[in-house]
């Protein structure tokens, strides 16, 4: 009998310790700074509007993370130019994801053409300056710490070399995610938003390389309030996506330097929000503040298609000074959630006339010097995008059902007068474009003669059409005829 | 012609081509009236020192070479561009100031010029005036211009002369390079800028909030953020040196 007993005694206190060796592991450590890392990993790091990896179950690593600072010339908004110092070349700089209890190796790189000193402060780090201290790098030179993740939650990093809100202001901070013990719930789709606040000489809109305005910085007096550093990054082509039925989060955060922002998607409700990026979960949010220097993960199902917009909603920033992008989501309708436009008819309390909103600027002269085809196509592209993009879309597509395509349109390619006719008076009642009958009413364009000539010229030769140079004083014939 | 012809006669005593500064009072940026610092008569070099003229010194002093030079004198860096130890890269102009240099290197050239490098205050000293005056900082187009300079890139390769003549007849403080001081690392910014502003400091706060006489002068602040940032060793692309002397009187 005994002999035959010890091996399966042997056995159960193997299992047994087997399994408590195991239990240990799974155990929570009290104090994040206890969990041992196994193994070094090199992190991925991503431009916006991208995320790494999900961290998922894996264990706490020495996790090495080399970032390059660059000073480089990019687009503000279509005709814009600013100088923008980056990390790892983007605006916001790269994503960094790590779990708690990582050991952060992180190398700061400052690009040898680079003509200035910079340095990090991540507000994940638990020591002096977050980094900053131990970070602080010449241009040609690299610099290494490492970190040790204690908290989870969604964090900003900046640069804080002196002086600390112009390196803020052009462009100098991204997010740093640190996810708890196994990782965050799954969800189908993540991406990475991040607003900031622009000051530069020029107002909104002015053409050429603008340079930074410490004193409009200084009065808060933002020319540019945007998403992922420029005006339309997260609109058209560059919309983030996502399907009917999938589950969406969004990793928000500000870099300011000055504006705090009030976070919303125009048609969803945040399901959840995990308020400031830390662990506090609101239900059922309309809109989520993120502070400057601040974060917020937004979670939603998307159960309708259509295009959902995201806005700052200090609203005159969306739509005027470019907080704004959007999110496309395919799929089936459901018409029980939302039906859509069920009639639609003209409803005239004051008697029919085309209304128009005054405008109060017909002052700016316009230069009557002839243009180039190109000048034209590039100022036409940018009345475009001001003044018929809404409706018509960015490829001219226009919107099924609503407001008629400009591509390939045989309305629009039959009759150039007609079409300058329209933008100039505006147009009522049923056409018919492609096969297709609309009734909408479009109108009349506060625009001058000159700009009408360019936007349809810049429409003429885009999208599959005729290729009609359209020209001012064909413009200000059909204004002067009845 | 003749204009041509002297720009070249000077170049090429460029060693000996220095001009006099007037010594006087002034309140550096980190500066308050109790911390006025007076500064006196001096000679400056009227451009900051070539390519050209490096390389001459190079040839004469191997120990310079970036094959010999002394790993604790420079960095890796080190006259990083040029082709050989005696040559500079096709790309590179001989009139361009000479960038990647240690401090040590320029201090060196300096004394076998039997001159110095420039203290901060001396260098800060010349560099506030503008085309007109001695202290033009709180001109707003005098600070639009040294930060315009800021973003333009690769300005390292433009030839020296390209900017403009200020009041003491120096030219290119402002819009080349970034220039080795003596005492760089006397006024303090430390990494975390933030920091500096503790008031128990007596030290430049590097962060534009306590300390400073004038909050707008940004392109200051970068300045001494800058030289905070190197170490003597360092070299980098887009800084270099000019030379000073001691009036013997």
């Amino acid at each position: 009998m005994k002999p035959s007993n010890s091996p399966f005694i042997l056995l159960v206190a193997i299992v047994f310790l087997v399994t408590s060796c195991i239990n240990n592991q799974k155990k929570a450590y009290d104090n994040a700074a206890d969990i041992p890392v196994s193994r070094e990993m090199i992190a991925e790091l991503t431009p916006p509007p991208n995320v790494p990896t999900p961290v998922g179950v894996r264990k706490a690593k020495k996790l090495i993370v080399n970032m390059e600072i660059l000073e480089k010339e990019g687009t503000m908004t279509d005709g814009t130019t600013y100088n923008y110092w980056t990390f790892g070349g983007s605006v916001p700089g790269s994503f960094i994801r790590t779990r708690v209890g990582d050991e952060v190796e992180f190398t700061l790189s400052n690009h040898p053409d680079n003509k200035l000193p910079h340095n990090i402060d991540l507000h994940a780090v638990t020591g002096p300056g977050g980094g900053a201290t131990s970070s602080f790098v010449a241009p040609g030179h690299e610099k290494k710490f490492n970190f040790k993740t204690l908290n989870p939650g969604l964090y900003v990093y900046h640069c804080a070399t002196a002086p600390v809100g112009m390196h803020i202001a052009n462009g100098m901070y991204g997010l740093i995610l640190v996810e708890p013990a196994g990782g965050l719930p799954p969800v189908d789709k993540e991406y990475y938003i991040m607003q900031g606040d622009f000051y530069t000489k020029g107002e909104n809109g002015e053409p050429g390389l603008q340079a930074f305005d410490m004193q409009k910085a200084v009065d808060e007096d933002a020319d540019y309030v945007v998403f992922n550093g420029k005006v339309g990054s997260l609109t058209g082509d560059n919309a983030i996506t996502a399907n009917v039925g999938e589950t969406v989060r969004l990793y928000v955060g500000n870099g300011g330097p000055n504006l705090v922002s009030s976070f919303h998607v125009i048609g969803e409700i945040f399901d959840k929000v995990m308020v400031e990026g830390g662990s506090t979960i609101n239900e059922h949010v309309q809109t989520t503040l993120v502070p400057a220097g601040g974060a917020a993960i937004v979670e939603f199902r998307v159960d309708v298609p259509g295009t959902f917009i995201l806005v700052d909603h200090s609203i005159f920033r969306a739509f005027n000074k470019g907080a704004l992008g959007m999110l496309k989501v395919e799929g089936e309708e459901n018409k029980k959630i939302y039906s859509g436009v069920i009639q639609e008819g003209i409803y005239h309390p004051e008697g029919g006339g085309i209304q128009a909103m005054p405008n109060g600027d017909d002052k700016k002269p316009t230069p009557v010097a002839s243009k180039t085809l190109a000048e034209k196509m590039e100022s036409g592209k940018q009345i475009y995008m001001k003044t018929c993009f809404a409706c018509h879309q960015a490829e001219g597509q226009g919107i099924p059902n609503a407001f008629p395509p400009l591509a390939k349109s045989d309305y629009l390619n039959a009759d150039v007068n007609r079409a300058i006719s329209i933008v100039l008076k505006g147009k009522t009642g049923e056409i018919t474009v492609n096969g297709q009958k609309y009734n909408s009413v479009m109108t009349r364009q506060a625009i001058s003669n000159d700009e009408v000539a360019d936007v349809l010229t810049y429409v003429y030769n885009s999208w599959g059409n005729n290729k009609t140079n359209v020209t001012k004083s064909q413009v200000d014939q059909v204004k002067s005829s009845h | 012609m003749t204009l041509l012809a002297f720009f070249i006669v000077n170049l090429a005593y460029g060693q000996s081509n220095m001009v006099l500064i007037k010594g006087g009072t002034y309140i550096p940026l980190y500066g308050r009236d109790s911390l006025k610092v007076t500064i006196s008569d001096f000679e400056m070099d009227v451009y900051p020192v070539t390519n050209s003229q490096f390389l001459d010194f190079v040839k004469k002093y191997p120990k310079w070479k970036r094959s010999k030079v002394k790993k604790l004198f420079a960095d890796g860096n080190y006259l990083m561009g040029w082709k050989s130890d005696t040559e500079l890269s096709e790309k590179q102009s001989l009139n361009a100031p000479i960038t990647n240099v240690s401090w040590f290197a320029a201090k060196d050239y300096c004394e076998c010029q039997g001159k110095r490098l420039p203290t901060v205050d001396e260098w800060e000293y010349v560099a506030m005036a503008n085309k007109e005056l001695p202290d033009a900082r709180a001109l707003k187009s005098y600070n639009a211009y040294i930060l315009e300079w800021y973003e333009t890139p690769k300005t390292f390769n433009n030839d020296i002369g390209s900017t403009f003549k200020n009041y003491w007849n120096v030219y290119d403080l402002h819009g080349l390079v970034w220039e080795w001081t003596f005492d760089f690392n006397s006024v303090l910014v430390s990494g975390e800028s933030r920091k500096d502003v503790d008031n128990d400091s007596n030290l430049f706060c590097g962060s534009a909030a306590v300390g400073a006489t004038d909050l707008m002068n940004y392109a200051a602040f970068m300045r001494y953020a800058t030289r905070g940032s190197v170490k003597a060793k360092y070299a980098m692309k887009n800084l270099g040196f000019r030379c000073v002397k001691n009036i013997n009187k």
